[in-house]
């Protein structure tokens, strides 16, 4: 890695230290927040973004020292996909074993709340 | 340089949000809580995996990455089908 120029390697630096960042903010989500429904945002999207940026950083760190391939960036693009859907999924289960955690439907003629949920 | 200061840092980085991902999963009150933990355990261990890639510089852990990539997609996908409709497969 050393062979690279400096300003690739700030780059890379750059991207590897947001990436590890955001993948620890969102395992830290996943560890503190207090209920299913809050606890899924912080792996669905958090980590989501931090594998991503530490999955370019290393395509261009190999691209750079001349063994570029398409394998991080199919890793990245499977792992945009299937986040959302896994996500979906856990919260379809997670609303089969408890339907206490679905929200009240409105009630019809009712002032629309500015309260969320 | 500057690659060889930055690594250890986010390794370890990633190793802290590895070990939170798994106290979850240990934790977790209820089924859901537990596959998504196990569902953020295998990105971050993937992610993991890459950085370690980056620093002994060999291509041989990508195909590894790829691997845990589908095959946690399709374990998590099965572990939620089973707990919403108690089959896998209909």
């Amino acid at each position: 890695m050393n062979e690279l120029p400096n300003w690739a390697q700030v780059v890379l630096a750059a991207l590897l230290v947001v990436g590890a960042g955001f993948a620890l903010v969102g395992s830290w989500g996943l560890a503190k927040l207090s209920d299913i429904l809050k606890r899924l945002h912080g792996p669905s999207k958090a980590s989501t973004l931090g594998v991503g940026c530490i999955l370019i950083a290393s395509a261009g760190a190999f691209a750079l020292l001349g063994q570029g391939s398409a394998h991080e960036l199919l890793i990245a693009l499977f792992i945009f996909i299937t986040a959302p859907v896994s996500a979906h999924l856990v919260m379809k289960a997670a609303l089969r074993l408890d339907p206490s955690l679905r929200p009240p439907p409105p009630q019809p003629g009712a002032r629309r709340s500015t309260r969320c949920g | 340089m500057i690659l060889a200061t930055v690594l250890p840092g986010v390794m370890v980085a990633l190793a802290l949000a590895l070990a939170l991902s798994a106290w979850r999963l240990f934790r977790g009150p209820a089924l859901p809580d537990r596959i998504l933990a196990l569902d953020t355990l295998y990105i971050n261990a993937l992610a993991l995996l890459v950085v370690l890639g980056l620093w002994f510089e060999t291509k041989n852990y990508f195909e590894v990455a790829m691997l845990i990539a589908l095959l946690g997609f399709v374990g998590t996908v099965a572990l939620c089908k089973f707990v919403a409709r108690g089959d896998i497969a209909e």
